[in-house]
Parts: C-alpha cells; sequence; structure tokens
C-alpha cells in the first residue's frame, strides 16, 4: 500500500460533493454529479416525464427514484362514494397523471391513502431513503430539508427532473459554502423555526444565494433530528440551494430501524462511514457568520419575505429608518400589503387564522409543541393542524394529540402540503391574516390576497388561542 | 431549442426587490402537466385585480409593454420555489432576457434551459436601466454584453457551458445522455 499522502482537510460539503463526481467540472463544462436519491411528486414531475416518453428513454435507476403525492392532495379524507374531495378537476388530474407515469416507468408511488404517503421532505427521511453522505434532489425547492441528516440535497427544476431520471446525473457548477455557527444553548420557549428565522433575517433573503450552508455550533449539535430538518428545510429561504448539518449519533438513532437503511453490519459499516463525513479540524468555508444562541427569541414574520422577521415582543420596523431607497420600498411595501403600521408592536396583531404543518414544521415534534399550548384551552380562530405524514398522523394518534386538537376546537387533517401552498383548496381568503408555521409569507402564498406571519408550531397555538399574535412562553404552563 | 444569439427589445421595469416565483406565477396555476399558455398567469395577482380586470398601471399592462422581451427586475428576481412554471410563463408571455442585480440559483438554472437569458450587471448599470423603462437594449450572448440605454456595453457573466448551449440551440440532456459511459464507470467504482 501507498503510504497514504496526507489529505487536506475537507468540509462536508467538499466530502459529498467530490464523492459524487461523475466528471469534475471545467472551465467549459460543469461537473457531472451522481443523484443518489430522486424525490418525485406530482406538481413537478408530469412535464419531465412527457420528454422520456418522447425520446423514448426509461427511468434509468428506479431504485433510486421514489415518488408520493402532496401539493395538489386533499386534506380531507374520502367521501362516502370512496371518492377523494379534490380541490378541483386539475388537482385530480394532476394526480392522475402522477399515478399513470409512476406505473408506466416502474416507479415506486406512495399515493394517496397508502401508510407511508407525506409530504415528501417529510417521507423521505421516515422511509430512511434519505441517509447521510448522498445526494437527494427533488423538484422542490425545500429539499434542503434532507441536509439535516448530512446529505446534499437540492431543489431542481422540470427540465433537471428529467434529467435525473433518464441519466441519474445532474450538471453543475460548483456552489460556494457558508458557515453559520450558533454557539451557545436556545433559551426555553425557543426553537429550531425561531432560529432559523432569525439566521434568515440576518443573512436577507438573499444572502446565501450561490451557497451551501453549513450549520454548525453547540446550539445545532442540540437540536433533534426533527429541529435540524426545520432548519436546513428553510436554507431556500436565504437563497441557499442546500443547508447541511454533519451526522452525529442523534441522526443514527433517528435513521437506526428505518425501512430502506441498511441492517445488521452493514448498518455499523455505514454508521462507521457517515461518522467521517464531519468537516474536519482546519477545512475553510469560503465564508462564516455567527449568532449567539442565548440572545434568541421567539421570531415571526411581519412582512412578505421570510427575512422580514422580528422577535414576537418587538415592534413592526419604520421604513423611514432604512436609508436604502430599495429596501425601503420593498418594507414599505411589505407593510402596506399585510396591514400594518410601523412601529406597532407585532404582539397582538388580529389573526383570522392559524397553519399547523408543512415540510417546515409537519412531524411529530412540531405537533406536540402546538399540542402542549392548546391543550386544555380553546381556540379563537379557525386553525387546521395538518399532520406531515401519515406516519406522523398515525403516532400523533397514538399519543392522543388528535384529541388535544379536536378539543380545542382545531381541525385535524390528513396529510399533505395543505395551506403552505394552498394548491388544494386549504387557503386563506383576499385580506384574511394567518400564523403559519409553514416557510414562505410571499404575497398571496396561503391563497390570493391572504397575509402571512412565519412563526414555530408554538407561536402558532398562541396566536390561534389569543385570536391575534402573542408571545408562547405566555401559555408554556398547562392550564388547570 | 432554438439558437440565441443577439435580444434587441425595449425593456418592461419591474423595480421590486425579491421578486419571488410565487408573484412570477401563483401556485394555483401549476395544476398542469404541460408547459402550453402559461403566459397568461405571469404576475397574474399583480396583473389582474380582484375581478379579474387588468390592473392598469401595471407595467405589463400598459400599452408600451407590448412586444417587450427583456424583463427588468429589482435585486434578488426569482427567489423562492423550483419551480420551471416561471420561465415557462415567462417565455410564453414574449420575454427572452431578464436583467438584475442578482438572480436566485435555481430560477437561474431554470431559465437557462428554457432560453430565457439570465444578465446580472453591476448595481449603476442597473440603476440606469430602472431609470428608464422603455429604454431599447441589445443583448449579445456571444460577446456577453447588454448595451445600456446611454450606448454603453456592460459585459455579464454567464457559465460558458450554458452559453454554448443557448447559442446553439443545444440541450444539456443531450450530453448528459452522451456522458453514459462516465456514468455507469462512476456506478461501478461505487456500488
Amino acid at each position: 500500500m501507498k503510504a497514504a499522502a496526507r489529505t487536506p482537510a475537507r468540509t462536508l460539503f467538499e466530502k459529498v460533493w467530490g464523492a459524487h463526481l461523475v466528471r469534475e467540472e471545467s472551465s467549459d463544462t460543469p461537473a457531472i454529479l451522481y443523484v443518489d436519491l430522486h424525490l418525485v411528486h406530482e406538481v413537478t414531475s408530469p412535464q419531465a416525464f412527457s420528454v422520456l416518453r418522447e425520446r423514448g428513454l426509461p427511468v434509468r435507476r428506479l431504485d433510486r427514484t421514489l415518488a408520493t403525492m402532496d401539493h395538489s392532495t386533499p386534506t380531507l379524507p374520502r367521501g362516502a362514494d370512496g371518492r377523494w374531495p379534490f380541490a378541483d378537476r386539475e388537482a385530480e388530474a394532476q394526480v392522475a397523471q402522477l399515478e399513470r407515469n409512476c406505473a408506466e416507468f416502474g416507479v415506486e408511488l406512495h399515493g394517496l391513502g397508502t401508510p407511508a404517503q407525506g409530504v415528501v421532505h417529510v417521507f423521505g427521511p421516515e422511509m430512511g431513503a434519505t441517509q447521510p453522505g448522498m445526494t437527494v434532489v427533488c423538484g422542490d425547492s425545500h429539499t434542503a430539508t434532507h441536509g439535516a441528516f448530512g446529505a446534499l440535497a437540492f431543489g431542481i427544476g422540470t427540465s433537471e427532473v428529467g434529467h435525473v431520471l433518464a441519466t441519474q446525473c445532474l450538471l453543475q457548477r460548483r456552489p460556494r459554502t457558508l458557515a453559520v455557527r450558533v454557539d451557545g444553548a436556545l433559551p426555553p420557549g425557543v426553537g429550531a423555526k425561531d432560529l432559523v428565522l432569525a439566521i434568515i433575517a440576518k443573512l436577507g433573503v438573499g444572502g446565501g444565494t450561490g451557497h451551501v450552508i453549513e450549520y454548525l455550533g453547540a446550539a445545532v449539535r442540540a437540536l433533534s433530528m426533527e429541529g435540524r430538518m426545520t432548519l436546513c428545510n428553510m436554507s431556500i429561504e436565504a437563497g441557499a440551494r442546500a443547508g447541511m448539518i454533519a451526522p452525529d449519533d442523534t441522526t443514527f438513532q433517528w435513521l437506526a430501524g428505518r425501512p430502506r437503511v441498511p441492517r445488521g453490519d452493514a448498518w455499523e459499516a455505514a454508521v462507521a462511514r457517515w461518522r467521517a463525513l464531519a468537516t474536519d479540524e482546519g477545512a475553510r468555508h469560503d465564508r462564516e457568520i455567527a449568532l449567539d444562541a442565548t440572545t434568541l427569541a421567539p421570531m415571526i414574520t411581519f412582512g412578505t419575505n421570510p427575512g422580514q422577521a422580528i422577535p414576537v415582543t418587538a415592534r413592526v420596523p419604520d421604513p423611514s429608518e432604512e436609508r436604502d431607497p430599495a429596501a425601503r420600498a420593498s418594507l414599505e411595501g411589505a407593510l402596506r400589503y399585510m396591514g400594518l403600521v410601523p412601529g406597532q408592536p407585532i404582539a397582538g396583531r388580529v389573526v383570522d387564522a392559524v397553519f399547523v404543518g408543512s415540510c417546515t414544521n409537519g412531524r411529530l415534534e412540531d405537533l406536540r409543541e402546538a399540542a402542549r399550548i392548546l391543550r386544555g384551552r380553546r381556540v379563537a380562530v379557525r386553525t387546521l393542524v395538518v399532520p406531515g405524514s401519515q406516519l406522523v398522523k398515525r403516532q400523533a394518534e397514538a399519543e392522543g394529540l388528535d384529541r388535544i386538537f379536536r378539543e380545542a376546537g382545531a381541525e385535524w387533517r390528513e396529510p399533505g402540503c395543505s395551506m403552505c401552498i394552498a394548491m388544494n383548496g386549504d387557503r386563506l381568503e383576499r385580506g384574511q391574516t394567518c400564523v403559519s408555521t409553514s416557510n414562505r409569507n410571499f404575497e398571496g402564498r396561503q391563497g390570493a390576497g391572504g397575509r402571512t406571519l412565519l412563526a414555530g408550531p408554538a407561536t402558532a397555538a398562541a396566536a390561534a388561542v389569543a385570536g391575534a399574535v402573542a408571545d408562547p412562553r405566555r401559555y408554556a404552563e398547562a392550564t388547570p | 431549442m432554438t439558437p440565441i444569439r443577439i435580444i434587441e427589445s425595449r425593456t418592461v421595469v419591474l423595480p421590486r426587490e425579491n421578486i419571488d416565483t410565487d408573484q412570477i406565477i401563483p401556485a394555483r396555476f401549476l395544476k398542469v402537466t404541460d408547459k402550453a399558455g402559461l403566459g397568461k398567469a405571469a404576475f397574474a395577482d399583480w396583473r389582474y385585480g380582484p375581478d379579474g380586470g387588468p390592473v392598469a398601471d401595471f407595467a405589463l399592462n400598459r400599452p408600451e409593454a407590448a412586444g417587450c422581451a427583456v424583463l427588468v427586475a429589482g435585486d434578488n428576481f426569482g427567489c423562492g420555489s423550483s419551480r420551471e412554471h416561471a420561465p415557462w410563463a415567462l417565455v410564453d408571455a414574449g420575454f427572452r432576457a431578464v436583467i438584475s442585480t442578482r438572480i436566485a440559483d435555481i430560477f437561474r438554472n431554470n431559465a437557462l434551459k428554457n432560453g430565457l437569458v439570465p444578465v446580472v450587471v453591476d448595481p449603476a448599470s442597473h440603476a440606469a436601466l430602472l431609470a428608464a423603462p422603455g429604454a431599447p437594449v441589445r443583448i449579445d450572448l456571444e460577446a456577453r454584453t447588454v448595451t445600456l440605454p446611454g450606448g454603453a456595453a456592460v459585459e455579464f457573466p454567464i457559465d460558458a457551458f450554458s452559453r454554448y448551449c443557448l447559442l446553439n440551440g443545444v440541450d444539456e440532456l443531450g450530453f448528459l445522455l452522451s456522458q453514459e459511459a462516465a456514468i455507469a464507470a462512476h456506478e461501478g467504482r461505487t456500488r
């Protein structure tokens, strides 16, 4: 054996990127990056399957392709006639098209009513399909979620969905890396969603463009897998296509025994391999920012992009204090759309609806967090609780969370994207305001003319009870 | 794909920062299974009022916007989702290029695959373009330049491979399919 030349210190990203290069990039051509796992859903795949059909191409690696449905699917149960209550014919046709495409090409599909179906980024990890060190793609920008496992995971467009179906590869320029270091411990009542909203507020919605984020530091290490998924999920809201966290015992414990992970000796070997993925001492990221977890509070957005977030105890910023004219105009526009006045405390802002769910906050831990506040209380406004998957739904029901939600007056629904993207009929009416645990507060995101305030599950539950934005820490104690 | 070399057009200006893909095409228009005809949904919630009628003072609805192929937008255009429906809608609405100071990663990738040229310019050039809606511009993909209202040409960055594909009307899938041997070799190494 040759004496091992000392390999240069590498980041988590560099290790995963390097292991998947079919061809290195050059000045003339991008890298050819191999994809280990391709997740497919109904909205961004139909035109890609059409390209395969037109060119007479098969799906190259059926064993690396996994489909479910979530965006256009109803969250109300089947009717007495056995039919699903689709919002409209288009939604039903889109779901039927995915069924036909998967049947024709042989893709494993977890469809409506089957035991593993769910929001694609909740479902993939639950299946154990997402594993450390993998490259994971999906025609969905929140594919960043899977980076919580130490995978390089990012969203792609439909043309690229076709490329991966046909060749299992993508043409990619190597992104830069951005370390986001969060030292200290999060205070009680402050969670992963609050942390990521604080990070996006610091970076800005475009601040991560061209970068893959690696989250580091004690506060990140202390997060559960659910919290890590929430954190990585919203990397794209800072413009970064991917966010990654090095796998550790928390990761391995969460994955052990999942349907698609290795068993026995193969599991031990995989864990040993995965442990070596962490960023080496002395490895450098292209950029680095740091936050102090101990100073953070529950966060909520006031504007129309996820970077416009403030502590729930703070006041809405005043555009006149913004020096940059474009930023001032953007802030003024956001406040006008949201119907907010500069300087008003965000707490007390009356809301019409609350949504708990999505690929950001639709997992069991999120539902538990909302249930802790709703237990023994009544909601003052329409409250939708939508589990991220059939598995989350079963687990929540086994713990009796569904009863807590129903007794509080909330609606307990079937899994899906639901009011995060409002494609399935779950939506706001024009002018309504919603505190939502989802990921985007863009104008009309939850229905044309609707207004979205993004927050974590506890803040959403507190708003449901108060009928207005409220500090969830005031509801932390259970009711007598 | 049709080869693209020169784009000459007057501009339509949307000065807002952070125009996200939900504004470019709201999600309710994504329930399609093909890509045809999405132009009518481009900027739907800005173009049409609650009653469905056109908003008269919205830039794309003004008579002078007819036939314009170049959109000039505020910083960080195309942030948000991976929906390729966004460039499909813009191309179907007649656009061939978008100019901003920053263009979101996924949107840029999607645009390049659909003959929509993403042009990133410096803040001063951008300011000049924002200040002159309707100005004629000339984008030369071969030279990688955009000619500003005052007549000065500034360079813009574009990946060499993407530029080659646009200039020659080549699609990336064909290139990837030609790499089968290398892909199979990689699979052999990492099995």
